[in-house]
């Protein structure tokens, strides 16, 4: 399916085919042709194991258009760096694009992802989170937002979902730092399109995008409303659009009046428990801790 | 251990005698991953480890040499935690027997000097395209000076040609590590040992061509005889082990007992060996490996071939144990004796 007069318009389609067989709704498609888009064709993609990886690489078929690897869960970042130092040594210039998803990036290739980033290896290394393993059957990763009940951290008559806050990475990634961080979503594109333009530039890198991946089948809403859910995400402030650039913070979508995180909650299955009477005090908390988290990034972009 | 390897090799690069990118990683798992991303994009490849850092390394091995990647590596055999040890034994990469990579046990520093060469040329022919592991005895070669003959740089670039592919090509991409379904996994599974088995013919080629090329030459490739001649029994073993068992046979003048050293582990050289242990009454195989509940592991894959023959096992050396000459002296008695039960040396 590498029929390219049907992609014109979207470049991004002729380099990962149609056929694949990610589930109806899945956001992943939408991040990938956007950033191959941008990209071209001049790419190496290294993929962690995970959704995408299942999906668009089953021998004998591949959805790649690209220069594609996949090599374990945990060491994107580092087999990223091989790639980009190979082709360093073979005087040749390509983008090097590592995906993997939160798990893949924030739990166990977190040490892989830093040493990467440490060594200063040129590549762009985007994390596509849809805030659990998905792939496996949504258990709960450390991007799992507080009070969501996944498959590992149920909400029962005791427990009300998963117990912790979502870990911060671009504070992690902050520290080592590398000139270009940015977090994004599936719902505005061209913003995701603006993001990888600078996050590609070999000056910018290493680089780093956080794309927040609304999952229909893991967050229990309707296959139609994830572009909704992702700008969602961003108009109630439970996710903040940004971008820092060789240090310098700056929101990149502005919300002037940010809705209440009820209004995320209430439209996905995984918080439904939140609305019992007894479990108000969780949804206040997660408001408390929104509020918190976006005057903390406001007040970093005013710096 | 590895870590003499690869300071001299940061040293040679910081120089600039080697044209080389030299990657300080974070960890041994990130090493073979750095080293699956360099090699996948189509450049040589080198990494060196021991002990937990291989084991740290394992579920890497099992994916470099599915994807079939010709990476080489050095491992100075040392034992496994716990209790925590740092000296020789072959535990560490028995472990990894199964990981799919060609297994090269050397008994001097000049033979890991040598088969460091023969490995990329053995890792690359189209017949094999399989990733080596080089097996040096931790200490006992790592740590010992000895002077060691090192081939010109010319000498070696005639023997062993620029890397010749293949590279990943932008007009023609193709996806690497894909994943595999019940109806072609083991068909994957099958072709990695068909490329193992063709390994065979291509290691003896390879150890001939260096032999005419470089005057030297370890044994048939796979494995090394020594006073096999008039023997009526026989001694298995591997790596410096040999050296040691070498100089006993040499001092005491043994004429009734032979040395067999397999150098190939994998692939395993089954011909070979029952061809030079047809004329023997009884042997015994020694080794620095347990697998706990089975014994010895070479040893059980020796006994797998030799039906009609008593095969006496002996476990030494573990943990950096020395195997003396008087414990040579008896394991040879043992060997006549066809001893039954395993001995720990």
């Amino acid at each position: 399916m590498t029929n390219e007069t049907k992609a014109k318009g979207c470049e991004g389609c002729a380099l990962f085919f149609q056929g694949a067989s990610n589930c109806s709704g899945c956001p992943e498609t939408i991040a990938v042709r956007t950033i191959l888009g941008v990209a071209g064709r001049n790419t190496v993609i290294v993929n962690a194991t995970s959704c995408l990886e299942i999906f668009s690489s089953q021998y004998p078929n591949t959805s790649w258009g690209v220069n594609y690897i996949h090599g374990a869960f945990e060491n994107t970042a580092a087999i990223a760096g091989g790639v980009s130092l190979a082709l360093e040594k073979q005087g040749r210039e390509a983008n090097v694009i590592a995906i993997a998803g939160d798990g893949g990036t924030l739990d166990i290739g977190l040490q892989a992802l830093s040493g990467m980033l440490e060594r200063g290896e040129k590549v762009c290394y985007i994390c596509l989170d849809n805030e659990a393993y998905m792939n496996t059957g949504v258990q709960r990763s450390s991007a799992t937002p507080f009070g969501a009940s996944t498959t590992t951290s149920p909400s029962g008559s005791v427990k009300p979902g998963n117990l912790t806050m979502k870990k911060s990475i671009v504070d992690i990634v902050a520290a080592h730092h590398i000139p270009y961080i940015a977090t994004a979503t599936v719902g505005h594109v061209d913003d995701l399109k603006a993001k990888v333009a600078k996050a590609l530039k070999k000056e910018n890198q290493p680089s780093f995008i956080h794309v927040l991946n609304p999952c229909p089948l893991g967050w229990r809403f309707d296959s139609w409303r994830t572009v909704e859910m992702a700008r969602l995400a961003v108009d109630t402030g439970m996710w903040i659009l940004f971008e820092s650039e060789k240090g310098k913070m700056k929101i990149t979508k502005e919300v002037v009046e940010r809705k209440p995180v009820e209004e995320y909650l209430k439209a996905q299955g995984r918080f439904s428990h939140l609305f019992k009477p007894e479990n108000n005090h969780i949804i206040k908390k997660i408001q408390e801790h929104m509020d918190s988290e976006w005057e903390r990034t406001n007040k970093m972009c005013s710096e | 251990m590895d870590t003499h390897i690869i300071e001299r090799l940061s040293e040679i690069i910081a120089d600039g005698e080697m044209d080389a990118k030299y990657v300080n990683v974070e960890s041994e798992h990130s090493a073979m991953s750095v080293c699956l991303g360099a090699q996948a994009t189509g450049v040589r490849t080198f990494t060196a480890s021991s002990s937990q850092g291989l084991a740290l390394m394992y579920e890497m091995l099992y994916i470099v040499s599915g994807m079939r990647l010709p990476v080489v590596m050095v491992n100075a055999n040392r034992a496994l935690s716990a209790p925590l040890n740092i000296w020789n034994d072959w535990s560490d990469s028995f472990g990894a027997r199964d990981s799919g990579w060609i297994q090269l046990y050397c008994e001097s520093a000049q033979e890991a000097l040598d088969t460091v060469i023969q490995a990329y040329k053995i890792a690359e022919d189209a017949r094999v395209r399989l990733p080596v592991m080089v097996c040096i005895d931790g200490f006992f070669l790592s740590h010992v000076y000895e002077p060691v003959d090192i081939p010109d740089a010319q000498a070696v670039g005639k023997f062993l040609p620029k890397f010749a592919g293949p590279v990943i090509d932008f007009d023609k991409p193709v996806s690497q590590g894909m994943w595999a379904g019940p109806e072609c996994y083991q068909d994957f599974k099958k072709e990695q040992n068909d490329a193992m088995i063709r390994a065979m013919e291509v290691i003896h080629e390879i150890n001939k061509e260096f032999k005419e090329q470089f005057g030297r030459g370890y044994g048939n490739g796979f494995i090394e005889t020594y006073n096999m001649e008039n023997a009526k029994y026989a001694l298995i073993t591997m790596g410096s082990l040999a050296g040691t068992a070498k100089h006993v046979i040499r001092e005491n003048k043994i004429h009734d007992v032979g040395l067999i050293r397999i150098k190939s582990f994998r692939p395993f050289p089954f011909a070979e060996i029952k061809k030079a242990i047809k004329d023997v009454h009884a042997l015994g195989v020694l080794e620095k490996n347990l697998s706990p509940g089975l014994g010895g592991a070479l040893c059980h894959e020796v006994r797998g071939m030799v039906k009609t023959k008593n095969v006496s096992s002996f476990i030494g050396g573990l943990g950096g144990r020395d195997v003396k000459i008087d414990d040579f002296m008896k394991i040879f008695d043992d060997i006549r004796h066809e001893k039954k039960e395993l001995v720990w040396v």
